[in-house]
């Protein structure tokens, strides 16, 4: 029977989603397969048990070119469509969402800002070295008192003279933060909220780890404190965007890829819990021939299904560039509550068995837990749905 | 130095085998086709010969227009030129008649392939094309190097290790543990776009063997447990042993 570490070699696919794949998206996805088989199903749950992120699995990723794969090659990245970016988020979270998380931050909150925002200098001197997985980024935006609303922000910057700027504030909740080498930092200045890269070391800037979570267990979360840090405009001052606009656009790039990636972890539990059931034997019979079960299954592959082609036709909307950061919100709210909710329902499946690390699914129902509200709460996407077809904001 | 590798696509050892309805071959439905894992071995070795010394790697596949994925994986992984060799035969000579007369003349100095085609088993086309274009082989190789006109091979036999020298051009044939096969990597997926796959008409030359029928193994009886106390049931197990199942 198949544990944490059955390694199915394929995806599920109810209704032909493959088919609509270019030779490129179905190779990109079937490597990440392999190396999420290969390299992080045998070793995720003692991770996830101990609390720590496998560290030596981010050179790994960098040298197949897993950050930032849809930037341009000139930055030493691969130049991927956006659905096979999706589908690279895809595999990696049925891995781990901690894993899908670090490459999400790396790819779309730190190299995408400095490549969209950056000056040509930031781009040359950081894309490479983070796509290669040399570098390692974080993104601070959210505070302790701001979360849903971050245009309340207090972390402040202020010029000073020299071509210095001072910047003071906290940060919290900030994924890779303990181990980032650098950080984008989102700061009220007198321009609007402006976009700063606060180098590890800089004197007045600590990132203490967060610990005690029940989920994404395998991920560094971490605080950023910073003091009276002093850096200098050229090279830490992100010049080509202001406003809230600025941190906003970045969690687009994220959140399309959380819509992927959810659905990875939903698959895992879908896949392993009907193996489980096809063995699992009650009655004289495998639990699977039961209506209640089947039931279940039922609901959980038509959910995965229509998940997987509101993302496809999100992900060819965005290589278009016709899509619209309230299309994103939708595909993140619905495609996280769907994963959630598959997960759950695995974990009924497998009774006691599913509480235990020896199967995937409670460690991925922990961790969507956490990724039903980060990067836009669930009921924050409603809310961002419900203005675009209202036209009234509820939530100002 | 020039190296060819012969890759087969095979169906994934995850798909459960149906007989098609001619009672001979595997019914196509619902099969995932994969690079057979023996060649993955085959085609590491080539990329890190290419490496090392800077060799030109082309890949061939003899098969259908759906044989194109494994060459297009193995441009991916970093193979130089890639080649369909369209034909239709299965029987392993009519292969290797295909493959060595479309090799033969082109200066290969090293054709590697896996030592068997997972499924088939038959682990005849390596040798063969070597015997067909006269030049040395070794096979089941677990360790190779590659000197100036020369080869060492490591090969597994029982009990031990064989240790093989001989001149190029050779074919050599991998076993597990030949090294490790890399994953391909995102840039090397969208490079292997940029390159075509040549398609080569390949002659159906006769085979020597045809396959008649194909037929599933038998379903497993149903298992039979023992009742009574622990000494009744090593009893009865004993006398199972030894009177039905005449293990000693």
């Amino acid at each position: 029977m198949a544990g944490a570490y059955a390694t199915f070699t394929h995806m599920t696919d109810y209704m032909g989603f493959q088919g609509l794949l270019t030779d490129e998206e179905r190779m990109v996805r079937e490597t990440a397969r392999d190396f999420v088989n290969g390299e992080v199903l045998p070793i995720i749950e003692k991770h996830a048990q101990d609390q720590t992120f496998p560290k030596h699995l981010i050179s790994k990723m960098g040298e197949l070119g897993f950050y930032g794969p849809s930037l341009p090659e000139e930055y030493g990245c691969a130049g991927l469509s956006s659905v096979a970016y999706g589908l690279l988020m895809y595999e990696l979270e049925r891995g781990d969402s901690g894993l899908r998380s670090f490459a999400s931050v790396q790819g779309s909150l730190v190299m995408w800002p400095i490549y969209a925002y950056g000056s040509e200098a930031q781009k040359q001197y950081w894309l490479p070295k983070m796509a290669k997985g040399e570098k390692i980024g974080c993104f601070g935006l959210t505070e302790p008192d701001f979360g849903s609303n971050p245009g309340g922000m207090l972390t402040k910057a202020v010029r000073e003279p020299g071509g210095k700027w001072r910047i003071n504030g906290t940060k919290m909740w900030i994924t890779n933060g303990s181990i980032a080498d650098v950080a984008v930092v989102w700061a009220q200045t007198e321009d609007g909220i402006r976009g700063f890269l606060v180098e590890k070391g800089t004197p007045g800037f600590n990132a203490p780890e967060m610990k005690g979570k029940w989920s994404l267990r395998a991920s560094t979360t971490s605080e950023l404190v910073l003091e009276d840090v002093i850096v200098e405009e050229e090279k830490s001052l992100l010049p080509h965007v202001k406003g809230l606009k600025g941190p906003l656009g970045c969690l687009t790039q994220a959140r399309f890829g959380i819509a992927w990636g959810a659905l990875g972890a939903a698959d895992a539990c879908y896949q392993c819990a009907l193996d489980y059931a096809q063995h699992r034997i009650q009655f004289d019979r495998p639990i699977a021939s039961f209506q209640l079960q089947q039931e279940k299954f039922a609901w959980m592959v038509t959910e995965l299904t229509k998940g997987q082609f509101l993302v496809l036709q999100l992900g060819r909307l965005k290589d278009a560039k016709k899509y619209t950061p309230a299309q994103v919100s939708m595909a993140k709210m619905n495609n996280v509550n769907a994963a959630l909710e598959i997960c759950r329902k695995a974990r009924t499946i497998l009774g006691a068995n599913g509480i235990l690390d020896e199967y995937p699914i409670m460690r991925h129902m922990a961790n969507l837990e956490s990724v039903y509200t980060y990067e836009g709460t669930h009921d924050m996407h409603m809310l961002v749905i419900g203005q675009e077809v209202t036209g009234i904001p509820a939530y100002r | 130095m020039k190296i060819l590798v012969a890759l087969k696509q095979v169906p994934d050892t995850e798909t459960r085998i149906k007989v098609a309805a001619d009672g001979k071959s595997i019914d196509p439905a619902d099969v995932k086709w994969i690079t057979s894992p023996y060649d993955e071995y085959a085609l590491e070795e080539a990329i890190r010969l290419k490496e090392s010394k800077a060799a030109e790697v082309t890949v061939v596949s003899l098969g259908s227009d759906s044989a194109k994925d494994v060459l297009r994986n193995a441009l991916a992984l970093g193979a130089d030129n890639a080649v369909l060799l369209k034909s239709e035969a299965s029987d392993p000579l009519a292969i290797a008649s295909a493959l060595a007369a479309w090799a033969k003349g082109k200066g290969f100095d090293l054709i590697l392939a896996g030592n068997k085609g997972i499924g088939g088993d038959n682990a005849s086309v390596g040798p063969m094309i070597a015997e067909l274009l006269d030049i040395a082989q070794a096979n089941v190789v677990v360790k190779l190097e590659i000197g100036d006109g020369t080869f060492r091979a490591e090969r597994e036999i029982e009990g031990g290790t064989e240790v093989i020298e001989g001149k190029l051009p050779a074919v050599i044939t991998a076993q597990k543990g030949l090294n490790e096969p890399r994953y391909a990597s995102l840039k090397g997926i969208m490079g292997a776009k940029k390159k075509t796959i040549e398609e080569v008409d390949g002659a159906a030359p006769s085979g020597s063997t045809s396959v008649v029928g194909m037929v599933m193994p038998p379903a497993r009886p149903e298992g039979r447990k023992l009742d009574g106390e622990p000494a009744q049931q090593a009893a009865a197990l004993l006398s199972a042993l030894k009177d039905e199942a005449k293990i000693f």
